[in-house]
C-alpha cells in the first residue's frame, strides 16, 4: 500500500469539504457548542443558581460525566464526513474516474478514512481543550483545585475519543460504500452513536463505573477490538465491482 | 494494442457481454456501437479493470486483464471518459486534473505542462480556477477529457463522448480525437452517434450483447449487402430501363425522376457494364456512382438480423 496515493484522496477530500459549508458547519458547531455551554451553564449554576450553584461533592461527580459527553461526540462527529465520502464520490459520479485510477482499495478506504478522522478528532480534541481549560476557571474557586487534566479525563479524551471516532469513521465508509443517498447513509451512519451513548447512559446510571481507571481501559480495549474488526469489515466489502453495479 | 478473445461477463443469470473477439491496433480509432444495454459499457469498465469478467481472455498492451499483478500497470495505460463526466465540481478545473495527475504518479513539472497544454487546446487554459460545478456540459466533457489524459495514456476509452452536446462543442470534441489519434493514441468510442462512427473511426464493432459484426463502414456496408449503383441520366426514357432488364433481369431497379437506383451486389464491378447497356440503348449518362447506404441503415439490419 502506497501512502502517497491515500495522501492525494486524502487531500481532495480536505479541499472538498472546506469547499461544503454544510459539511464544515456541521463538524465544527456540535463540540465547540458544547465546549462553550456546559462550563457556561456550571458559571451560571454558581452566579446564579438556587443553594449556590454546584457543590464541592458534586463536581468531581458531573465533570466526569461531561468528559464522557466527548465520547458521544465521537461517534457523532465524523459522521456527516465520513458518510460523505463515498456517497459523495457517487451523487458526483467521480467514483469511477477515481477507481479507473492505479489505486488499490485499501489506498482509496486510507485516504478517505484519514480525511474522515482528522478533522472530526481535531475539533473534538480542541473542543475538549476549550472545555478542560474553561471548567478549570469556573470550577476552581469552588473545587480549590483544578479538576483537569486528569489521568482518567486524559484517558477518556487521548484513548476512548480517538478509538471512539475511529470506529465511528469505518462504520460510516463502510455505510457510505453500500448506499447512495447521502441521508441515507447518515443515518444509517448515526447507528454508531449507540454504543457510545450506551457507555455515557451506563455511567449515568452506575451500571458501568466510569471513575474506575481499570473500567475505562477495559472500554478503551473493547473499542479496539471493534475497530479491528470493522476495519477488516470495510476492507473486506469493499468491492469495487458491487459498488459500481450494484450501489450505484 | 487491446486484444480480446471470448470475453464475457455475467450477472447472475443475465450475460451483459457474451463471448466477444475483438483485436484494435495502436493509433486506431475503434468505434464501438450497440444499443442500450448491449454491453458497451460493461466491456469497457472491464477492460478498464474495474469489474471482472467472467470467461475469455483480454490484453491491453502487454498486460492481461483481470490479472491482479496488471491491473494497476493497465489502469497506468489507460485514461477513462465514463458517460458521466464525475468531476469534483466544487474543485476548480486546475484543480480536477492535477489531483489525476497526482494519482496517476505524474510529476510537478509534467502535471503543470500537460495541464497548461490540455486546457489551452481545448479552450479552458482561461477557465483554469473556475469551479467545475459552474461549467456548461460542454465544457465539462472537455475537461472530462482533459483529465483522462493529463498522464498521457497510450489508450483512451471514451464512452459516449459527444452525448448531449450541442452541434459546436460536439465538433470540438471530435476534432481532438482526430488529434489524438494523429498523436498516435489508441482510441475505443463508445457511441450512439452513427454519424460521429462514420466519420472518425478506422473501424467499428457492432455490439448487441454477442459482437454482430466488425470492420470499416465501407466493409459493414459490404457485409448487408446495401451498397447500390446510381446512375443520373439526361432522362430516363423506356428504351434504357427495358435494356437494363432485360440485361440484368434479376436486378431490382428503382427509377426516381431521371436517377436510376440499382440494388446489386458489388457495385464497382458491375458499373462498367451498366454504362454500357444504357449507352447502347441511347441513354446519356450525367453521372455514375456506388451510393453507400448510411450506417445507420447498416447498423439497423445488422442488430435486426442478430435479433
Amino acid at each position: 500500500m502506497r501512502f502517497s496515493q491515500s495522501r492525494i484522496i486524502m487531500s481532495k477530500d480536505f479541499k472538498t469539504f472546506r469547499r461544503k459549508k454544510n459539511i464544515l458547519y456541521s463538524t465544527f458547531v456540535v463540540p465547540f457548542a458544547v465546549s462553550f455551554l456546559l462550563p457556561a451553564v456550571v458559571w451560571y449554576s454558581d452566579h446564579y443558581g438556587k443553594n449556590g450553584g454546584i457543590s464541592a461533592a458534586e463536581l468531581p461527580v458531573i465533570l466526569p460525566a461531561f468528559t464522557f459527553l466527548y465520547l458521544v461526540l465521537a461517534g457523532f462527529i465524523p459522521v456527516t464526513i465520513a458518510s460523505y465520502s463515498l456517497v459523495g464520490e457517487k451523487v458526483e459520479k467521480s467514483l469511477e474516474p477515481l477507481l479507473a485510477t492505479p489505486t488499490t482499495d485499501s489506498e482509496i478506504l486510507l485516504g478517505k478514512g484519514i480525511a474522515a478522522f482528522l478533522p472530526a478528532i481535531g475539533v473534538i480534541l480542541s473542543g475538549a481543550t476549550i472545555f478542560m481549560g474553561l471548567m478549570d476557571l469556573v470550577t476552581h474557586d469552588t473545587l480549590g483545585y483544578y479538576f483537569f487534566p486528569n489521568w482518567n479525563a486524559a484517558t477518556v479524551i487521548f484513548l476512548m475519543v480517538p478509538l471512539g471516532a475511529l470506529m465511528s469513521v469505518e462504520w460510516n465508509v463502510f455505510v457510505s460504500s453500500r448506499v447512495s443517498d447521502v441521508r441515507i447513509a447518515q443515518q444509517v451512519g448515526a447507528l454508531t452513536l449507540l454504543p457510545l451513548a450506551g457507555i455515557y447512559i451506563g455511567g449515568e446510571i452506575n451500571l458501568i463505573p466510569l471513575g474506575d481507571p481499570n473500567n475505562l481501559l477495559i472500554i478503551a480495549g473493547a473499542l479496539a477490538v471493534v475497530d479491528l474488526l470493522f476495519f477488516y469489515l470495510v476492507q473486506a466489502t469493499f468491492q469495487r465491482e458491487e459498488i459500481l453495479t450494484k450501489w450505484r | 494494442m487491446i486484444e480480446t478473445e471470448n470475453l464475457t461477463k455475467r450477472f447472475g443469470d443475465l450475460t451483459a457481454v457474451d463471448s466477444v473477439t475483438l483485436r484494435v491496433d495502436e493509433g486506431e480509432v475503434f468505434g464501438f456501437l450497440g444499443p442500450n444495454g448491449a454491453g458497451k459499457t460493461t466491456t469497457v469498465r472491464m477492460l478498464c479493470c474495474l469489474i471482472s469478467k467472467t470467461g475469455g481472455e483480454a490484453r491491453i498492451g502487454d498486460y492481461e486483464v483481470g490479472k491482479d499483478s496488471d491491473s494497476l500497470s493497465i489502469r497506468k495505460l489507460i485514461g477513462l471518459v465514463p458517460d458521466n463526466v464525475g468531476l469534483y465540481e466544487v474543485l476548480s478545473a486546475y484543480d480536477n486534473l492535477d489531483i489525476y495527475g497526482r494519482l496517476y504518479g505524474c510529476t510537478e513539472a509534467q502535471r503543470k505542462e500537460n495541464i497548461r497544454r490540455l486546457l489551452e487546446l481545448l479552450g479552458l487554459w482561461e477557465k483554469r480556477d473556475v469551479v467545475a460545478g459552474t461549467f456548461s456540459k460542454g465544457m465539462k466533457q472537455k475537461l472530462a477529457i482533459a483529465r483522462a489524459l493529463v498522464h498521457e495514456p497510450q489508450v483512451l476509452f471514451m464512452d459516449e463522448p459527444t452525448a448531449n452536446l450541442d452541434p459546436e462543442a460536439a465538433k470540438t470534441v471530435r476534432d481532438f480525437i482526430l488529434d489524438l489519434k494523429r498523436e498516435k493514441r489508441t482510441i475505443f468510442l463508445n457511441t450512439h452517434n452513427l454519424d460521429e462512427a462514420q466519420r472518425i473511426c478506422d473501424r467499428i464493432a457492432i455490439l448487441n450483447t454477442k459482437l454482430v459484426a466488425t470492420g470499416t463502414p465501407v466493409e459493414l456496408e459490404r457485409l448487408v449487402g446495401n451498397r447500390k449503383t446510381v446512375i443520373e441520366l439526361e432522362q430516363a426514357s423506356d428504351p434504357v430501363l427495358s435494356a437494363l432488364k432485360k440485361r440484368f433481369p434479376d436486378v431490382n431497379v428503382v427509377v426516381e425522376g431521371a436517377r436510376l437506383t440499382m440494388d446489386v451486389p458489388d457495385p464497382e464491378k458491375w458499373i462498367p457494364d451498366v454504362v454500357e447497356a444504357v449507352v447502347r440503348a441511347g441513354g446519356r449518362i450525367q453521372y455514375a456512382a456506388v451510393a453507400g447506404s448510411t450506417l445507420e441503415e447498416t447498423y439497423l439490419k445488422l442488430v435486426r438480423r442478430d435479433e
